[in-house]
Parts: structure tokens; C-alpha cells; sequence
């Protein structure tokens, strides 16, 4: 058995330890956000935090997982309050077809975390994720905008 | 800011219409006044399910805050003898293909609910008007919502004949209106294909053949049977499916599977053996088609002071959705029940049909967000594996996905093209004469398998055959030739090689006239061509012809696509280590009407970085009868912080509705390759630049 917390919420699962987090957290656990895109860590669409840090779940093993805390896009607004992140995605219309998204999100949270005012070159270093729809001039007005309103905190 | 989107996991209704007062086919309107606006297509972040909305609702007359939007569902669809139309999400044409019947029903419902109130006040419907959901009685004052008389208008006849508005007047359409799905995707809520989930479902990974055309020869089962979750493996005729109790068991266990496969001998097919035969095609002299012929070719160049003549070529290309594909089905008591992720709704509730062998009353297809489009969800092929597979665990849902492997590797690609050109010019430089011969794989032949009026596929020779360009003498000739990979619809099709070959040859023939090639083009572009009204405002947006610092160039190009009209200009400068450092890319269209302006500008930054992967790492080559890409590692996607300063133009001159989701590709290969030959000298005529020593800075 493997303990580990999703979104808050405390969890045991019994699976293999080499069974990566986003099936766990898929399959076992039904949390539809994050997705499957390359399963090699390429692409950033299975983007979960683990204590805090973005993490490319498809190759994260679940048992490096056990006892942490683990933070999906469904997990990120907190008392039916929008992240500032979501916010500012929502005011700069930043998705098309948003498969990627919430990896982006949650990617772009972590750096603001770290550089709450991040420059361009931040940005170009922090968010290697793949959006196949090409969002990312709006993805990176969207993290400024986020960290101009001042609402970000660790 | 308004607006929602209903999904669910629930089966729907097979008559919606009882469930609130139905007005129309394309408008429910609830007794609390909310407004249920069904959409027919998809969405795949192209932005069309708010778009349709808003034409809707304008003429409605409703208030945007209320609109909920839903799918219509292909179950009701067959029962009502195709109320809806058209439900497949291609070619750019959602808006353009049904503006006109989703304007009307708008216009109709409003009739109709006007007519209610009337009848209920006694007055004369002429008298009322509708605004935000409120129908007014003016000499009166008396007012009355939506939703309090929509039960007695659902009742009434709708009026034969409406007027539509003048987009001058719209107040909802034509503005920048907040697309209705982004507040469920950023919160995760949203629902795509993969994210199916059912009571006792299972999960299927899938191995394809290899070599395309290839079958199923052994399996040897008993390697994995007793693997933990491991529930059944089932042969199939061209792949092998491995179900389990959640999906990467159901994969590490395929992983182990031993399979052989008969390659049917097409395990010698390479890229080498392609362009041979493509080749060959530039040159034979029989199963050629004449696509277009103005004047007389040979007259033309026989009279021409300078011939010039060119190869250009154009690779496979695959579609590369981030969610690869997938499709969840469940088959009981006679009743086939499909989720999945499609391009066309109708398509893939005809593949479910098929495959398990039921009447069409008997499936329910449940509409689900796409992970991306591109044109890769318009083929069924998951979808009849998904059911094939459904059909083999009767009783039991499961849901079927790829891999990226898999998804890379069994595609139907964007044709490779081969293409010949030669061009008389007189002694002015004008052309006087222009000859294209295509050598390219024919979509409709062979995905859709429907003959092609005589021999021409319209999307190979597309741009070509209906270039704007005043040229006396014009002969466009399509060699199909089929190599044995299989292709379809990727974003753009035609339109997304053709203007590289067309726009590019022009530069060549600028060049060779010794004029600037905006002007050049400007002085063989008939004034009364959308082509050139957009031409001259993109030009102009870019600054063409004011100076740029050192070492910085730029290239220009139009066309015509989908119903648009598109242009770009390049500005980039190229350093000794052939990296290309775009400084600004300018990006105009020409739609005609704009519906969402905001979405329009999306689809032109997200055309931009579609196109600039493609242009200069995208290619999809094989070996031994297979692809030899595979995933992200060794087939490369734009980063972000590749992504060059994009600027839209949005130039609408009214008056016809184009397209929007595949034009702004059209025009940028071409801006950009005449500013590597101005910065360089060195004219790119084959894709992608990689090939070339190019990369982006």
C-alpha cells in the first residue's frame, strides 16, 4: 500500500511502485486533470506539483510520491476561489483546445512562486511545456498579467 | 463573463425537447430564463462552439450571461432526420457552411417568442420587441421574459420568411466575446475523450502493424497471461489489443507480448523510393490530368524573353494531436454507446454503426472535448477499433488509447508533394506564361475513397489551379500518385504546401524581373482581388519598403484559402551559424465577416506556431515501410520560447463569410523562405528547413 495526499485528500493505493503518478492519479484515482501526451517527460501535459514542485507525472513513479503532497489543476483554487493563474488565463483567453493546459498552469504557478515578477527570459526558461494549438504568446501576457495583480503567493 | 457549456457523462435524452420548451432544433429555452443553444460541430480550440453561439443569440436577442451551450446529440440527429446538418468540424467551415441556418433559427425562435407574448397581451406581435432576453410591449409597457413564454411559443408555427440583421448592427456577434469552455479547462473540469470514465470499465493499449497495410500473423498470448491486471488479449486482423484493469498495465503488458506480423511486402518502402516514384510522375507522359488551362502554354513560353523553371518539394506530415487517439465504447443488449474525441460527430456515429453491426437508432455518440483536431479526428479509424474492441468484451465498457508511438506512427499524413513549375516572363518580367505540374498522393482517392472528377484532386493542385495571378497562358496538370503511406486532411491540406511553392516560384520570378516583390506582385494582382486588398494592408502594416536595421530582411506572400484571403510578411536576420532569428512576423486576414474577433487573432498566433514547426523540423520519413519518428525526442514542437512576435491584421471587407482555423497557415512558409533568399541568397525550394541547416535562433 502507498499513502499519498491528492488535492488535500488522504489516499492509499495498491499498485506497483514503478506505476508512474499520472495513472495512478488517472486510472486509480479518477483525476482527469492531468493528461497523457508523450509518457517520455517530453511534452508537460501530465504536470502535477509534489510538495510544491511541477513534476512530469507519466514518469514520476508512484512510490517517489508516497507520504507527499500532491497538487493537480483540480486542486488549485482554494475555497471555490480561482488561482490569480487561472484568472488571468480565463482574462487573456489563454487556451484553444486546453489539453495542456492545466500542466501550464500548474507550471506557471511554481515560477511565480519562485520569481514573483519573472522576466521574459524567466518565462522562456521556466515553461518548456508543448501547446500543439500554439498558445504561447498568450501564455506569456497571461504570467505577467498574473504577477502585475499582485494576488500571487507561495 | 457569461456563458457556459453543459457536458456530462450522462446518456442524453432521446427527447431533449421535452426536457424544456424546445423552440427550435437550435434553441431550449428554460422557465428560469436560461438559454440552451445546441452546437452541432466539435471543438477543438478553434473556437467555433462560442462563435456559432454568438450568431445564434444575436439574433435571438438574448442575453449572452444566460447562454448555456450544448452538444446535439447524432442519436437525435438520425431520429429527426438530420435537424442539425452538417456536424463535422472541418475544412474551416463551421461558421461559413451554417451561418446562414443558425442566423435563421436565431431570427425564428425570437418570432416566435415575440408572437407568444403578443397573443398572451392581445396586441399585435408588430408592436413588440425583444432585447436581452425581454420582450416589450411598447404603448404599453408591458414586458415578459423569455422563459415565461417560451412553453407557448415551442407551441406556435415558426414564420416561414425572417429578416437577418445587418452585421453593422450586430451587438453580441462581431464582438470579442469570451469563449464559453476556458473557465473548465483552467479549473480541469472539462471532459476530452481520454477522460471517459464508466462503472467496471476496462482499459485497451493497441499494437498496429509496423508497415502500413501489414496484418496480424501470431500472437503468443501466454507471455502475458497471469500479468498483474492483465484481462485479455485480443488478435485483431491489423493490430493486436491488450486489455487490462487500467491502461499501463493494459501497455507494459504489449510491451512483453510477442507479435508477428505479415508485411504484406511493403516493408521496402522508403522516403528514397517515394520521391523515385514521385518523381517519375513529374516526368511521365501518361496518367497525367489537366487541372486548368488558360490560353496556350507553349504559345506563351515560346514568346517569353526569360523561362525559368524549378522542383519544389513538400514532406508527409503527421498531425500530432497532444491527446493521442482514443475512443470508449460500451456494446449491451444491442445498444453501442461511444465517447470519444471527433472531428464528425455523424462519421463517427456511422463508423460505430458499421463495426457493430446495429441500426443506427441503436448508438449513442457522447460528444466530448477534443485534445486537438488538425484534421487527424475526422478519420474513424480509432473509433472502429475502439468498438471492434468493445464488441470482443460485449457487456463490459472499455476504454481503448494510443500511445504517442502509436498515435505518430498510424496516422494518415499530409500528402508528400513533388511539384514541377516553369514560368515565361516578358521582356518586362510580367508572366506570360506558367506551367505546374503536381506529383502528389490524391486524400479523396484514397482516405475517402470517392472518385475524383476527372482524375483532379482538388486539394493537390490547390492555389495553383485557382491562382489570382492575371497570366495569359496557364496549363496545371496533377500526376496521382499513391505511395503506400497513408494520408488525410492535415490543418490546411492543400493550402498548407502549395502558396510555399507558388508564393516562393513568384519571389523567383521577382527576383529574376529585378522588382521588389510586394510590387511586383502588387502589378500582376488584379486591383478587384481580395488577394490584393489584404496584400497592400498587411504590407503596409509591416512597414514594406521603410528601412529595417542591418542584416535584417523581409519576405512577403498572399493567398487565397478556405474562403479567406491571407497574407504575411517576414522580418528576420540569419547568423553564421544559419540560425534564424525571427523579428517579427505580420499576419493579415481577410474573412469577410469576423464573428469573434479575439478568435481570430488566436487562430492566426496559433496558425503561426502550427506552421513554423512544421517549416522547419516538421517531416515524417520512412524505412523499411515504416515511420521513423516516433515522439517528442526525436519529432520536434515549437517551445515557447521559440515563439517570435506574431501581429495580426485583421482586414475584413465584409460582405462573405471565410474561413478561419486553417487560412493563417497558408501564407507564412513562403513570407519566411523569401526572407531567408533575401537574407541569404539561397532559395529554399523543400521542406522542412532543418534539411537546410536552418534552425530558429
Amino acid at each position: 500500500m502507498i499513502n499519498l495526499t491528492v488535492n488535500a485528500r488522504a489516499r492509499e493505493v495498491d499498485v506497483e511502485p514503478e506505476m508512474p503518478l499520472l495513472w495512478v492519479l488517472r486510472d486509480v484515482l479518477d483525476v482527469k486533470g492531468p493528461k497523457f501526451g508523450c509518457g517520455i517527460a517530453q511534452c508537460g501535459a501530465c504536470t502535477v506539483h509534489v510538495n510544491g514542485e511541477p513534476v512530469r507525472s507519466c514518469s514520476f513513479p508512484v512510490s517517489a510520491a508516497a507520504g507527499k503532497r500532491v497538487t493537480t489543476i483540480e486542486g488549485l483554487a482554494q475555497g471555490g476561489r480561482l488561482h490569480p493563474v487561472q484568472q488571468a488565463w480565463i482574462d487573456n483567453q489563454v487556451p484553444q483546445c486546453g489539453y495542456c493546459q492545466g500542466g501550464q498552469i500548474l507550471t506557471a504557478v511554481a515560477l511565480l512562486r519562485k520569481k514573483p515578477n519573472p522576466t521574459d527570459k524567466d518565462i522562456d526558461e521556466a515553461m518548456n511545456n508543448i501547446c500543439r494549438c500554439g498558445t504561447y504568446a498568450r501564455i506569456r501576457t497571461a504570467i505577467h498579467a498574473a504577477a502585475k495583480s499582485g494576488k500571487v503567493t507561495a | 463573463m457569461g456563458g457556459g457549456f453543459a457536458f456530462g457523462f450522462h446518456l442524453p435524452a432521446v427527447n431533449a425537447q421535452n426536457v424544456a420548451p424546445e423552440i427550435n432544433a437550435w434553441v431550449v429555452i428554460r422557465p428560469d430564463d436560461t438559454v440552451i443553444i445546441r452546437y452541432a460541430r466539435s471543438e477543438m480550440g478553434q473556437g467555433s462552439m462560442t462563435s456559432a453561439a454568438q450568431l445564434v443569440a444575436e439574433e435571438l436577442e438574448c442575453d449572452w450571461n444566460k447562454v448555456r451551450v450544448e452538444y446535439a446529440d447524432t442519436n437525435a440527429q438520425v431520429r429527426r432526420k438530420r435537424v442539425w446538418g452538417d456536424m463535422a468540424a472541418v475544412g474551416s467551415r463551421t461558421i461559413r457552411q451554417s451561418q446562414d441556418y443558425l442566423r435563421k433559427a436565431g431570427a425564428t425562435a425570437r418570432e416566435m417568442l415575440i408572437a407568444a407574448a403578443a397573443k398572451e397581451w392581445d396586441v399585435p406581435a408588430a408592436e413588440c420587441t425583444a432585447s436581452s432576453n425581454v420582450i416589450t410591449h411598447g404603448l404599453s409597457s408591458r414586458k415578459t421574459s423569455f422563459g415565461k413564454v417560451a412553453a407557448s411559443a415551442a407551441k406556435l408555427e415558426p414564420p416561414k420568411e425572417v429578416t437577418l440583421k445587418d452585421p453593422k448592427e450586430w451587438k453580441i456577434a462581431g464582438k470579442p466575446v469570451k469563449r464559453i469552455e476556458i473557465p473548465d479547462i483552467v479549473t480541469g473540469r472539462i471532459r476530452y475523450g481520454i477522460d471517459a470514465q464508466l462503472p467496471g470499465m476496462v482499459y485497451a493499449a493497441i499494437a498496429q502493424c509496423p508497415v502500413f497495410g501489414g496484418k496480424v500473423k501470431s500472437v503468443d498470448a501466454a507471455k502475458v497471461q497471469g500479468r498483474r491486471g492483465v484481462i485479455k488479449v485480443l488478435p485483431m486482423q491489423d493490430f493486436v489489443a491488450v486489455v487490462a484493469d487500467n491502461w499501463w498495465r493494459a501497455k507494459e503488458a504489449l510491451k512483453e507480448l510477442p507479435i508477428g506480423w505479415d508485411f504484406g511486402g511493403n516493408d521496402s518502402v522508403s522516403s528514397e523510393s517515394i520521391m523515385k516514384f514521385l518523381r517519375a510522375g513529374l516526368d511521365d507522359q501518361s496518367d497525367v490530368m489537366v487541372a486548368k488551362r488558360i490560353g496556350e502554354l507553349e504559345q506563351g513560353m515560346t514568346g517569353a524573353a526569360k523561362v525559368l523553371e524549378a522542383e519544389y518539394f513538400t514532406p508527409y506530415l503527421a498531425h500530432v494531436t497532444l491527446e493521442p487517439q482514443t475512443c470508449t465504447a460500451v456494446i449491451k443488449d444491442g445498444r453501442v454507446d461511444v465517447w470519444t474525441s471527433t472531428q464528425n460527430a455523424e462519421a463517427t456515429h456511422a463508423a460505430a454503426v458499421a463495426t457493430a453491426g446495429v441500426p443506427l437508432e441503436n448508438v449513442y455518440v457522447h460528444r466530448m472535448q477534443l485534445g486537438g483536431g488538425f484534421g487527424r479526428r475526422a478519420a474513424q479509424d480509432y473509433t472502429r477499433q475502439g468498438v471492434q474492441i468493445a464488441k470482443a468484451m460485449e457487456g463490459t465498457p472499455v476504454k481503448m488509447l494510443w500511445t504517442r508511438e502509436e498515435d505518430m506512427q498510424h496516422d494518415n499524413y499530409r500528402p508528400a508533394s513533388l511539384v514541377r513549375l516553369k514560368a515565361g516572363l516578358d521582356a518586362a518580367g510580367n508572366p506570360v506564361a506558367w506551367y505546374s505540374r503536381v506529383s502528389a498522393p490524391s486524400i479523396i482517392a484514397t482516405l475517402l475513397k470517392l472518385p475524383l472528377k476527372e482524375g483532379i484532386d482538388p486539394q493537390a493542385v490547390a492555389s495553383f489551379a485557382d491562382q489570382p495571378y492575371s497570366i495569359p497562358n496557364v496549363r496545371i496538370e496533377y500526376a496521382q500518385r499513391n505511395p503506400n503511406v497513408p494520408v488525410g486532411f492535415w490543418r490546411t491540406v492543400g493550402h498548407s504546401q502549395n502558396p510555399f511553392v507558388r508564393e516562393c516560384f513568384v519571389d523567383e520570378l521577382a527576383h529574376a524581373a529585378g522588382k521588389d516583390p510586394y510590387e511586383y506582385r502588387r502589378g500582376i494582382l488584379p486591383a478587384s482581388t481580395k488577394e490584393s486588398g489584404v496584400l497592400e494592408a498587411t504590407a503596409k502594416a509591416a512597414g514594406w519598403g521603410t528601412s529595417v536595421p542591418a542584416g535584417v530582411h523581409r519576405g512577403i506572400a498572399v493567398t487565397e484559402a478556405y474562403g479567406s484571403y491571407a497574407a504575411a510578411v517576414a522580418e528576420l536576420s540569419v547568423n553564421d551559424k544559419n540560425a534564424v532569428d525571427i523579428k517579427r512576423l505580420v499576419l493579415g486576414i481577410d474573412s469577410g465577416h469576423v464573428v469573434n474577433p479575439d478568435n481570430v487573432i488566436a487562430q492566426m498566433q496559433g496558425s503561426a506556431v502550427f506552421m513554423l514547426t512544421a517549416m522547419f523540423w516538421g517531416e515524417i520519413t520512412i524505412k523499411d515501410g515504416r515511420v521513423e519518428q516516433s515522439n517528442f525526442h526525436d519529432h520536434r514542437m515549437m517551445r515557447l520560447r521559440e515563439m517570435p512576435k506574431v501581429e495580426v491584421v485583421l482586414a475584413p471587407s465584409g460582405g462573405f463569410w471565410g474561413g478561419i482555423g486553417e487560412p493563417g497557415q497558408a501564407a507564412i512558409a513562403p513570407a519566411i523562405c523569401n526572407a531567408l533568399f533575401a537574407a541569404t541568397g539561397r532559395r529554399i525550394r523543400s521542406l522542412p528547413l532543418k534539411n537546410h541547416g536552418f534552425d530558429i535562433a
